[in-house]
C-alpha cells in the first residue's frame, strides 16, 4: 500500500493566521508532514517608503508596523534615530517612555492571550483580557488621542508631557492589574482541557532557538536567559528592579506562562516608573532636531514579540539613505515549519498562535 | 568587543575597519564571508551566536553597488559588530550564511527579493514578499517608488 499525503492551505483567510498569513500544509492524515508559509500579503513597501520621507515623517510609519504594540515601534525607532544624532533625552521623558512601553507590551500580550486561547476554543478569556487592554487604551487615548496608533514619541523626547491624570490613571490601573492576571491564570494555567492543549506542543530547544534567530518570550520559553532591557539596557532600564522568567521546555504551554509572568513584571516597572517620575525641571521634552549626521546605526529593543531593531543608514541628508527594520514576528516565524513537522493539524494552529505574529510586521 | 580583539582574530581578512557611535563595523571581501563568519561564532571571546540581521544596501551611484550587511550578536558577552560584503552590480553574487545560522534562511530571501542579490549554496532561494512574478527588484535605488506599470 503506498502512503498517500494531501495538501492542505491554511490561510491565508483564516481565523487562526491573525492576519493574512498562508501555510501550505502536506498532511499524512491528520499528521503534517511538511508547512510552507506563504507570506507577504500585507506588503506595504515601509523600507521603501522610508526612504522618501523625512526622519520625522518615518515615525508615523512605524505605528503601522507592528499594529498591537505600536508604542514599541515608535520606541524602537526614535532610540535609533537618536543612537544616530547622539543625544540623550531627559530623564523625565526615559521615564515616561518606559511607562508606556510597558503598558504596550501588557496591552499586547493582552491580546495574545485572548486571541490564543480563543483559537483554542477556550471563549471567555478573551473577553476578561480585552477588559484591562481596553484601560491601557484608555490611558493611551488621553494623553496622545490615538488608541492603536499613538505616534507619541518623537526623535528627542516626546510629543508632549504627562499631567498628574496619566499618573492618577496608570497607578489605578497597576493597583488593580496583579489581581486581574490572577483572575486569567484561573481560568487557564490548571485547566486540564488547556494543558492537553499545549503541554508539550511545539517543543522547542535552546539551540533550535539561538540557530534561528528566534527572541523574546519563545526564547526565554526554551530556558534561554535573554533580555535586551536587562543585557543591554536603553532608556534608564538599569534603574528598575523586575525579574526574566524563563521557562524549561519551550512548549506553548511555556509560551503562554512566559507571557502571564511578564505581564506582572511589566505592570510592577510601570508603577516604579510612574512613582519615581522625575519633576519636570522647566526644560521642554523634546530636544530640537536639526541635523543628521552621516552614518550608521543599529538599535534594538526588546518589544513584546522579541528583538526589534532598526538599522539607519544616514547619508547626512533629510532622509534616511536606507532604513531596514529587524521585525522579531519574520524571524521567530520562520522557525515554524520545523517546529510543525510531525504534530497534529490542530496543534499547527496553537503553533502559530505561540508565535505570536503581526503579519503587518512580517511583511512591512 | 574591541577592534583590537577583532584584529587578532580575523586580521588578515579585514579590508576596513569603521567604529560609530560605538557601534564596530568591519569590512571584508565575498570569498572569506564564510570562513570569517564562522571564525566569529566559533571563538571563545567573539561567540557571535545570534544572527540578529541580515540585509542588503543599495549604494547607487557608488561602486560596488551593493553591500549585504550582517548585524551579529552575542548572548554570552551581549556585545555586537557588523559585517558587511562589498558586491558589484555585474556579479552580486555571495555564500549563503545558512549553514552557519540558519536564521539567514528568510532574511536572505527577502534580501534577494529586495535587491537581487543571489546566495550560492541557499536551500530554499525564491521571492519571500513580493509576488513571484514580480519584475524588478523593489529596494533597488532605480526601482521607483510607485512601482512599475505591470502589464
Amino acid at each position: 500500500m503506498t502512503k498517500k499525503t494531501i495538501t492542505l492551505n491554511l490561510g491565508p483567510q483564516h481565523p487562526s493566521t491573525h492576519g493574512v498569513l498562508r501555510v501550505l500544509l502536506e498532511l499524512d492524515g491528520e499528521i503534517v508532514v511538511d508547512a510552507k508559509p506563504d507570506i507577504g500579503f500585507l506588503h506595504r513597501g515601509f523600507e521603501k517608503l522610508a526612504e522618501h520621507r523625512t526622519y520625522r515623517q518615518n515615525l508615523v510609519l512605524t505605528d503601522r508596523l507592528d499594529y498591537l504594540a505600536a508604542m514599541s515601534n515608535n520606541f524602537a525607532y526614535v532610540l535609533a534615530v537618536e543612537k544616530l544624532l547622539g543625544i540623550e533625552v531627559p530623564k523625565r521623558a526615559q521615564y515616561i517612555r518606559v511607562a508606556l512601553v510597558e503598558l504596550q507590551r501588557i496591552a499586547s500580550h493582552l491580546f495574545w492571550l485572548g486571541t490564543h486561547a480563543h483559537d483554542l476554543g477556550a471563549m471567555t478569556p478573551l473577553f476578561y483580557a480585552l477588559c484591562e487592554r481596553e484601560d491601557i487604551m484608555d490611558i493611551f487615548e488621553a494623553i496622545s488621542g490615538g488608541r492603536l496608533t499613538p505616534s507619541f514619541m518623537r526623535c528627542g523626547g516626546l510629543a508632549a508631557d504627562v499631567d498628574s491624570s496619566f499618573v492618577k490613571n496608570t497607578k489605578k490601573f497597576t493597583d488593580t492589574f496583579s489581581s486581574k492576571v490572577d483572575v486569567y491564570e484561573n481560568l487557564l494555567t490548571e485547566n486540564p482541557i488547556w494543558k492537553l492543549r499545549t503541554r508539550n506542543v511545539g517543543k522547542m530547544s535552546k539551540e533550535f532557538c539561538i540557530n534561528t534567530g528566534i527572541s523574546g518570550p519563545m526564547a526565554r520559553a526554551a530556558g534561554i536567559e535573554w533580555d535586551l532591557r536587562k543585557s543591554n539596557p536603553y532608556s534608564s532600564y538599569e534603574d528598575f528592579d523586575f525579574a526574566i522568567p524563563t521557562g524549561l521546555q519551550g512548549d506553548v504551554y511555556d509560551c503562554y506562562m512566559m507571557r502571564i509572568k511578564e505581564m506582572r513584571e511589566s505592570a510592577k516597572i510601570v508603577r516604579q516608573a510612574v512613582d519615581g517620575l522625575p519633576e519636570s525641571d522647566g526644560s521642554p521634552i523634546k530636544a530640537k532636531v536639526n541635523k543628521f549626521p552621516a552614518g550608521e546605526v543599529y538599535h534594538s529593543i526588546e518589544s513584546p514579540r522579541g528583538e526589534l531593531g532598526f538599522y539607519i543608514v544616514s547619508d547626512g541628508g533629510k532622509s534616511p539613505a536606507r532604513l531596514r527594520v529587524r521585525p522579531p514576528s519574520f524571524v521567530n516565524l520562520q522557525g515554524m515549519g520545523e517546529l510543525v513537522r510531525g504534530q497534529l493539524l490542530s496543534d499547527v494552529v496553537a503553533i502559530i498562535g505561540m508565535i505570536d505574529i503581526v503579519l503587518a510586521e512580517v511583511d512591512r | 568587543m574591541t577592534i583590537d580583539t577583532l584584529t587578532e582574530k580575523i586580521g588578515e581578512y579585514i579590508k576596513e575597519t569603521d567604529t560609530f557611535r560605538d557601534e564596530i563595523t568591519v569590512t571584508v571581501d565575498r570569498d572569506v564571508i564564510i570562513t570569517v563568519c564562522r571564525i566569529l561564532k566559533e571563538d571563545e571571546d567573539c561567540s557571535f551566536d545570534f544572527l540578529s540581521d541580515c540585509c542588503g544596501l543599495d549604494r547607487l551611484p557608488e561602486t560596488p553597488r551593493f553591500m549585504v550587511v550582517y548585524n551579529l550578536y552575542s548572548l554570552k558577552h551581549k556585545h555586537r559588530v557588523r559585517i558587511k560584503v562589498p558586491l558589484e552590480e555585474a556579479d552580486a553574487e555571495i555564500d549563503s550564511a545558512t549553514p552557519v545560522w540558519k536564521a539567514a534562511n528568510w532574511l536572505e530571501r527577502e534580501c534577494f527579493d529586495m535587491f537581487g542579490i543571489r546566495f550560492k549554496g541557499h536551500p530554499d532561494l525564491r521571492r519571500i514578499i513580493t509576488p513571484p512574478n514580480m519584475e524588478g527588484y523593489p529596494l533597488r535605488k532605480d526601482f521607483p517608488l510607485e512601482g512599475s506599470e505591470t502589464k
